[in-house]
């Protein structure tokens, strides 16, 4: 099974005979570097180019081509050499990597199985790139998926990795890749010149450049990799298996890590996989602290009991090594728990950035790099989620799509303490604000007109926090007053009957041709305002009715406003996920029930993301609509 | 090389080469005995049920058994219920899982029982076994093998206990009467 790498995750490789695959669709030069373990590349005779093919365990394919096959032969390179970074370079017309196809590297094994792929994505204006790297970890080899880009080209990238006048070498190596020019300024070891491969033992920060100790065979123009190492001519004895991790040493975390079909759904099961460690090892800490604090207080009570103790004064004895075994036992609970967090924090400093927008935090930049998806994702992300325990360990809270209930943005000033700080009209903006994001994130998260959003504010009260979704074409203007209100709750329970009856007679094909397909959100502000009974009724109808044939509510209001209406709504609110503008506990987790604090999504101050966002939203759907 | 364990024998579940175990699995298989006389090709479907109380200094803390597949702390599983039996030759046909490593710091002793849910008695089990395998590379670590036909429905299997740093187990053996683990607790105490 191939694993699908993004950008700077790493993956085991089982083998150390590997062949690099490059796909580019355009010409470009195929090279790689020996380094050391800081990367640094100790002089041009550690490059592998088209002038050079051949080094110790690395061979590079002939000049330009839009693909390329590179042999690498892990226990064949020095044991100076720490990574093998493989580089790719464009060569004659082209001068961006942006104007291209993506770029697509597969490490395949010795038996033509694909270990692991890496679509290099997100380039744009630079002209040469680090593409994978292959590097030493406690014994064992591993891959990481680079993509690091240079925008001055070659000589950049050579630069960085600490080579002495990069732009000579860069042009050097680049002539070379044309292979009209066989007669190249050499660089490094060639077929006339005694290759001068320095040492392995020195480290060659220094470079002394000595001869080597056995000539490097196959070092010629385009010959085959010579897979012997470089100091065993003899038999080739199997290779030692890497030495097993240390057992101590947790495993570093990887974005993706966990089952699934697309990297979509790993990272939607990580995601869960970790709300529910944290879920559990918080349960496991807590469970300890209160064990402890029983036996305190027990062993507390027992020496209250025992009289004959009291009198002479071994009472105190006993009371503080009751205390001191509360202690010891709460200090080792909180270890595992450290342990345990500190897990869980790194896990989520790489998985953070390696989610899709639709699960990223609006400050994610993936965001900028936004495009109306082709599908819809599995889940959207409607806030975040954290322990006391822990409070800046975040987990994303992602909900199932579609939908399987209407969301509720409570504007109401509920128990929580951050409420409780605002005054009533700002808590309301605020509460609009987080309904728009909402709105927003469920837009982006669906193809182009898959998603309509319908937005009923009988006062017009919500105008300006609305502008983003209706300025931008995203949603229609705010069915106002209440003949407004009862037009739209006309539509769209006129739209769930029909839904409801063709599912349930099994016929889907007779419904109207014009009917569009799209999932329908219904955003209510200032509710129950504008709202008669008749108008109650649909919308109950709707919440109850509506999230089986996609069509879903998204009230932004406070019960308080409501209280006319007596227990007659209480259905409607318990059939809503309650969601809050500002950070409140009221959300509990399926495994054990803690009060988890949830947070909601903010927009980065100042940021245009929303609008940008929402404008590609309503493009992509005029777009379809011509 | 796996144990065959008797009655009341502890083993250390330390690694061979050092190192303690750190994932482990007690595993149950059972097959209904044949019945001999007309349609005796009809065996009874028995359903057994392994659960494992999570004991903090004599106090029973957390359960995991059919109903509550997954101790609050996450560190014992099970993997479900089977309600009749079958594997018996090898196989397990239930199984909890403890991850070691995570087993809350006051917990100190792990007892697993065996129950006949269906409330026929141990005389109608055939291969009814317990074993105990460390899950990481499948090797089984000791086997329990419940000498049939006595005339209860329930028996305490094992325990998996704190020595030290390390971890033990002792097989119980114990037989007893009950439908699930909540009956079998007054037979359990002694144990602790």
């Amino acid at each position: 099974m191939t694993a699908e790498l993004v950008r700077g995750q790493n993956h085991p490789l089982p083998e150390t005979r590997l062949e690099i695959r490059v796909s580019a669709g355009h010409p470009v030069l195929a090279g790689a570097t020996l380094g050391d373990e800081q990367g640094r590349v100790a002089g041009a005779e550690w490059i592998a180019h088209p002038g050079a093919p051949a080094l110790p365990g690395v061979g590079v394919p002939g000049p330009a081509a839009a693909d390329h096959r590179l042999a690498v032969d892990l226990d064949a390179v020095p044991g100076a050499v720490h990574r093998v970074s493989v580089l790719l370079a464009l060569t004659g017309g082209a001068d961006r990597f942006g104007a291209l196809a993506a770029p697509f590297v597969a490490v395949a094994g010795p038996d033509d199985t694909e270990i692991a792929s890496y679509t290099l994505t997100g380039l744009d204006r630079e002209s040469a790139v680090v593409a994978l790297e292959l590097y030493r970890r406690q014994g064992a080899w591993k891959v990481r998926a680079m993509g690091q880009g240079y925008e001055g080209g070659l000589a950049a990238l050579l630069g960085d990795q600490g080579l002495e006048r990069p732009a000579d070498l860069a042009a050097a190596i680049l002539a070379t890749a044309t292979p009209e020019a066989p007669d190249a300024p050499e660089v490094g070891p060639s077929s006339t010149v005694p290759s001068r491969v320095p040492e392995p033992e020195h480290v060659p920060r220094t470079a002394p450049a000595t001869p080597p100790p056995t000539p490097v065979t196959g070092v010629g123009t385009g010959g085959p990799v010579d897979y012997s190492h470089p100091r065993r001519r003899t038999a080739p004895a199997p290779a030692p298996a890497p030495a097993p991790e240390p057992r101590q040493a947790p495993p570093v975390p990887v974005a993706g890590d966990a089952s699934g079909w697309s990297m979509d759904e790993r990272l939607y099961n990580q995601v869960w996989g970790m709300f529910e460690d944290l879920a559990r090892t918080a349960a496991a800490y807590r469970s300890a602290c209160d064990f402890a604090e029983s036996r305190l207080d027990r062993e507390l009570d027992e020496t209250l009991t025992d009289y004959r103790a009291r009198a002479d004064g071994a009472n105190d004895a006993a009371r503080a090594a009751a205390r001191a075994r509360h202690d010891e036992l709460v200090e080792r609970a909180r270890e595992v728990l450290d342990r345990d967090l500190a897990q869980l924090a790194a896990e989520s400093e790489v998985v953070e950035p390696a989610l899709p927008v639709a699960y990223a935090r609006w400050d994610n930049p993936v965001w900028h790099s936004y495009r109306v998806p082709a599908e819809e994702p599995m889940a959207v992300r409607l806030g975040d989620l954290h322990l006391p325990e822990r409070t800046d360990l975040r987990i994303p809270m992602l909900v199932r799509l579609p939908l399987e209930r209407g969301l509720w943005v409570d504007s109401g000033r509920g128990h929580s303490e951050a409420a409780g700080l605002l005054d009533e009209v700002e808590l309301r903006r605020l509460a609009l604000d987080c309904a728009v994001a909402h709105a927003a994130r469920l837009l982006a998260a669906h193809p182009a007109g898959g998603f309509t959003v319908h937005v009923v504010d009988p006062a017009g009260a919500g105008a300006a926090a609305l502008a983003p979704l209706v300025e931008t074409g995203a949603a229609a203007p705010p069915a106002r007053g209440a003949a407004g209100v009862s037009a739209v709750l006309e539509q769209l329970t006129e739209r769930v009957d029909l839904l409801q009856m063709a599912l349930r007679g099994g016929a889907a094909d007779a419904l109207p041709p014009g009917l569009d397909a799209a999932r329908q959100l219904l955003i209510v502000h200032d509710f129950p305002h504008g709202f008669d009974d008749r108008a109650v009724t649909r919308l109950r109808y709707l919440a109850d009715e509506g999230p089986s044939v996609g069509v879903h509510l998204l009230m932004v209001a406070a019960r308080e406003d409501a209280a006319a209406y007596g227990p007659l709504l209480d259905p409607l609110w318990r059939s809503l996920l309650r969601l809050t503008p500002v950070p409140d506990d009221h959300l509990a987790d399926p495994w054990v029930g803690h009060a988890w604090s949830y947070e909601p999504p903010l927009l980065p101050p100042g940021s245009v993301i929303l609008r940008q966002v929402l404008t590609q939203v309503a493009a992509a759907r005029h777009g379809k609509q011509l | 090389m796996s144990v065959n364990m008797t009655k009341g024998q502890a083993i250390s579940l330390e690694k061979k080469g050092g190192g303690s175990l750190t994932q482990v699995r007690m595993g149950l298989g059972w097959q209904a005995a044949p019945r001999r006389g007309l349609f005796g090709s009809r065996t009874r479907e028995i359903d057994l049920d392994a659960s494992a109380v999570l004991f903090a200094e004599k106090q029973p803390v957390d359960v995991v058994f059919f109903r509550h597949l997954v101790s609050d702390d996450g560190s014992v599983k099970h993997t479900g219920d089977n309600l009749v039996g079958g594997a018996g030759q090898g196989g397990d046909d239930e199984a909890i899982l403890v991850d070691l490593e995570r087993v809350p710091v006051h917990i100190d002793q792990i007892v697993f029982t065996v129950n006949s849910f269906t409330g026929q008695t141990f005389q109608e089990v055939q291969n009814a076994f317990c074993r105990i395998v460390d899950e990481t590379n499948g090797q089984e670590l000791a086997r329990y093998t419940l000498d049939g036909g006595g005339n209860y429905t329930a028996q305490i299997m094992a325990k998996v206990h704190r020595v030290g740093s390390g971890w033990q187990m002792t097989a119980l053996g114990n037989p007893a009467n009950g439908r699930t683990f909540q009956d079998l607790m007054p037979a359990i105490l002694p144990h602790l």
